[in-house]
């Protein structure tokens, strides 16, 4: 007997009435601890769960994110949803509909060998019985433990899996107000926070005077230690105020971010502990030549097209919160301890909000929320960020500098890389130090205390030493250099360290290639030896029409990069084609991805779309700046990201075997785009360009250095 | 002070108390209970609360209500429902042309009116129409698709 391994999940909440419900009506409740954030994962659970059970799809409801109703699988993030939430759903439907064919089959007196589901239906020999899981409910204990010897479908009996299914949370969107932002329960109030604006700011003073006429009405302000808090019945009204005070606060002590902070260069002046992540071995031979160089990557906004929001109301002694959070039991025991109320008498609730593609400003919104709801009772408490809170407040993606070096022997293969990451923390999310991570708790008269950050452990797939080992050939030495505080927050954006680490890693071997004298997809390729890899780029180069006598330095080119997610989940690799002049523009993207069995196929190349248009705006066009204490880069004038225009034409290839484990996507285009992009720059213009963003401005420069 | 302010919204007419300087978006969303339009900048830079007046896309976050008074208004409310979707409505479903979906109100009536100047645009054409609309997931070439997929539908509409 086989047994299975229980994804961490299901080891947590073993029970099966914790996941699957049969509901009045003919539905089944499926409820999960992952939540949507725009990357269409509940769709995907239903298709699973509807796969195992023999339901059509329409049958399922799905219930996401609800502390003591839902399970509590943590944060939604790292691209683990359908590894970790998909595999319990697996296991555990298919030992609900194992458990309902021996009740049927008791009834029946046969065996349950003769009995199969159809829609739910109990059939023996193919003939209806009468009996179905609604039926059948009440005589099956699901209040039981899942079984670790339970077998789950053969993918080759898959008849939803595998196929593309439309999103559930689509229609919604396209005719009406589905959003957290839309919630407009009766008697209504609005709130704003003032959130300080660096590390240990103290807000010595701000115009109430002014602030009020702003709102030219009533406006109940709230003030405990260095956080500020309007509240108003009129959304307008709090808007102006707000505006005010923000204008007028004037903030001291701490250390105000500045212009310093604008290039990744200023994290080498910073104190850091090194360690050492990977000792690697020592080369045997001395290498005929080594080749050295230095990328980075600015600090980056997750700039969501909406603003974070919360909605909170203190009643009865009972606080209910309604986040976009991406971890509502994470952030239910911060507020309990941000709060000093008891757990159970916390519900957080989650509802969509806008695309979520990290650590943003989701928990600190339904703080300032639940903050004025405890001291508002009775009336359900909104709060919307306005577009400067969301740019100037939301955990940065943090700037980092990567340094590589490798010696090649005389064929040009090398004996040996070094590769140094100086980093801040990638992982500040509420409860991750033990802290409570929350800006307005933070900002109280007696705060909790703020323990020091830590970055991702490496068993986690790391945070700034996410995809910091090659897949190459060759001894690697990898050291991180953490630097643990900066006046800004910085923590996990789409794909953590795996951004900077995979441009610079694949940037390097291009380099090394040219150093070498060969092209880079084949030299690549010889230094390859698992064959996922290797098919990914094959594919990938061979969907561009890779050719290796392209010219160098003719204004248009073509990069390719490859990478594993975390060196464990996806594998990916595409070429870009640039044409570059005056500046870089990004035409075409042939994608290849191996993501063993997909569930939804259309949804996961919708992901890997977003994912290469994403990482392409952060790496043609995106860079957080800092003037006098503030974030210069507070409204999109001053971010700019990839509009309709310039986004290029990109074509998918789902490659992976449906018979190898389904693995994490969200997240794989984030590092190997950059990469592409910068090699195929390289390649067009036969001038390297190292620092993020490539810009006008760092094209301009790079020539004029290289004259 | 607060005025009564009069004008249609999607076909009906409607009227609100408001000062003249109170945002479009915010009487739409919070006096109407019409909710499609989306909050996403408040500085005319995201097209996330586009609204079309008088047949125009328009920004209603900075739009004053004051300067609608008379004019008509049409919102993502006003195109289709689940029930008698608008082609453009169909059309991102059937592309699949979304993955948050915060900006998607603004794009398709932005795309409406596109449609309604100029019924069979280039994919150039279209890209330049949405280029005041942000779209952070990156959905866009699925959005450029599906309003190529409704401008055949309705030129298609037309002719039977």
């Amino acid at each position: 007997m086989i047994r299975n391994t229980l994804p961490a999940s299901l080891i947590d909440h073993p029970r099966l009435d914790q996941w699957i419900a049969f509901e009045p009506g003919g539905t089944v409740r499926l409820s999960t601890g992952k939540v949507e954030i725009g990357q269409g994962v509940l769709t995907a659970l239903a298709q699973i769960a509807a796969e195992e059970l023999d339901v059509a799809p329409e049958r399922l409801r799905v219930r996401s994110g609800e502390t003591g109703r839902t399970p509590n699988e943590g944060y939604t993030a790292g691209s683990l949803s359908i590894e970790v939430s998909g595999g319990s759903i697996r296991l555990v439907c298919a030992d609900v509909r194992a458990r309902f064919l021996d009740a049927a089959a008791a009834g029946l007196a046969c065996e349950a060998g003769e009995l199969s589901v159809a829609d739910g239906r109990i059939l023996r020999d193919g003939q209806e019985t009468g009996l179905d899981y609604w039926a059948l409910a009440g005589r099956v204990d699901l209040a039981r433990e899942v079984r670790d010897t339970v077998v789950p479908k053969h993918p080759d009996a898959y008849r939803l899996v595998g196929r593309s299914a439309p999103r559930l949370d689509l229609p919604a969107k396209v005719f009406g107000a589905p959003f957290i932002h839309d919630l407009a329960p009766e008697g209504l109030l609005h709130a704003r926070a003032l959130h300080r604006p660096w590390r240990d700011a103290r807000l010595a003073r701000f115009d109430e005077a002014a602030a009020r006429r702003a709102a030219g009405g009533q406006i109940d302000i709230l003030r405990e230690g260095d956080l500020l808090v309007l509240v108003a019945a009129d959304e307008a009204a709090l808007a102006a105020a707000a505006a005010s005070a923000r204008e007028t606060a004037v903030w001291e002590g701490g250390e105000p971010p500045d212009a310093g902070l604008n290039e990744a260069s200023a994290l080498e002046g910073l104190p850091a502990a090194d360690r050492i992540v990977d000792p690697g071995e020592r080369p045997p031979d001395e290498p005929a030549r080594t080749v050295v160089a230095r990328y980075s990557k600015p600090f980056l906004a997750h700039g969501s097209i909406g603003p974070s929001c919360a909605l909170a109301l203190f009643a009865d002694g009972r606080l209910t919160v309604w986040t976009h959070s991406q971890g509502v039991d994470p952030l239910h025991r911060s507020l309990a301890l941000a709060l000093g109320l008891d757990e159970a008498a916390i519900a957080v609730v989650h509802r969509q909000g806008a695309g979520c593609y990290g650590h943003n400003g989701a928990d600190d919104a339904a703080f300032d929320a639940a903050f004025v709801a405890m001291r508002r009772p009775g009336r359900t408490i909104r709060v919307q960020w306005s577009r400067e809170d969301e740019m100037s407040w939301s955990p940065f993606g943090t700037a980092m500098l990567i340094d590589l070096s490798a010696g090649l022997d005389h064929d040009g293969r090398p004996v040996g890389w070094t590769i140094i990451i100086t980093s801040p923390p990638h992982g500040q999310r509420p409860g991750a130090n033990g802290g409570v991570n929350l800006l307005g708790a933070l900002a109280l008269p007696e705060p909790l205390s703020n323990p020091v950050p830590l970055d991702l452990p490496d068993g986690r797939g790391g945070g700034a030493t996410r995809n910091a080992v090659a897949l190459y050939d060759g001894p690697q030495r990898v050291v991180h250099r953490f630097i643990e505080r900066l006046p800004v927050r910085t923590s996990s954006m789409r794909g953590l360290g795996a951004f900077g680490n995979v441009f610079a890693i694949e940037s390097f071997v291009d380099e090394l290639a040219a150093a070498a004298g060969q092209d880079p997809v084949a030299y690549r390729l010889s230094l390859l030896s698992d064959a996922r890899a290797r098919t990914v780029i094959e594919t990938a180069a061979a969907m561009s029409g890779w050719s290796a006598d392209d010219a160098i330095g003719a204004g248009r080119g073509k990069g390719l990069a490859f990478s594993r997610y975390k060196n464990r989940a996806a594998y990916l690799a595409l070429v870009a084609e640039v044409e570059v002049d005056e500046e870089v523009r990004l035409h075409k993207v042939w994608c290849a991805v191996d993501g063993g069995l997909v569930i939804n196929p259309d949804g996961a190349v919708n992901q890997v779309e977003g994912g290469i248009v994403q990482a392409a705006s952060w790496t043609l066009k995106e860079q957080v700046r800092f003037a006098d204490g503030r974030v210069a880069t507070a409204t999109w004038a001053d971010y700019p990201i990839l509009r309709f225009s310039e986004v290029p034409e990109i074509e998918v290839r789902l490659v992976g075997s449906p018979h190898e484990p389904p693995l994490g996507m969200g997240e794989v285009a984030q590092g190997p785009t950059a990469a592409a992009i910068a090699n195929a720059v390289a390649r067009a213009l036969g001038l390297r360009l190292r620092d993020l963003p490539l810009t006008r401005e760092r094209l301009l420069a790079t020539m004029l250095a290289e004259g | 002070m607060p005025k009564l302010i009069a004008f249609t919204v999607n076909g009906q007419p409607r009227s609100v108390e408001a000062d003249d300087d109170t945002p479009l978006l915010t009487v739409l969303r919070n006096a109407l209970s019409l909710r499609a339009a989306r909050f996403g900048c408040g500085h005319e830079q995201c097209g996330a609360c586009t609204v079309l007046v008088d047949g125009e896309p328009v920004y209603s976050c900075t739009r004053a209500v004051g300067t609608i008074a008379g004019r008509a208004v049409t919102t993502l409310e006003g195109l289709g429902t689940a029930e008698a979707p608008h082609p453009l409505q169909e059309a991102i479903l059937a592309e699949q042309a979304g993955q948050c979906g915060y900006c998607l109100s603004g794009i398709i009536v932005s795309a409406k009116a596109l449609l309604d100047r100029a019924p069979s645009p280039s994919r150039a054409e279209i890209a330049a129409a949405l280029d005041p609309h942000l779209c952070r997931c990156g959905a866009h070439n699925r959005i450029l698709r599906a309003v190529e997929r409704a401008a055949a539908a309705l030129r298609a509409g037309t002719a039977a």
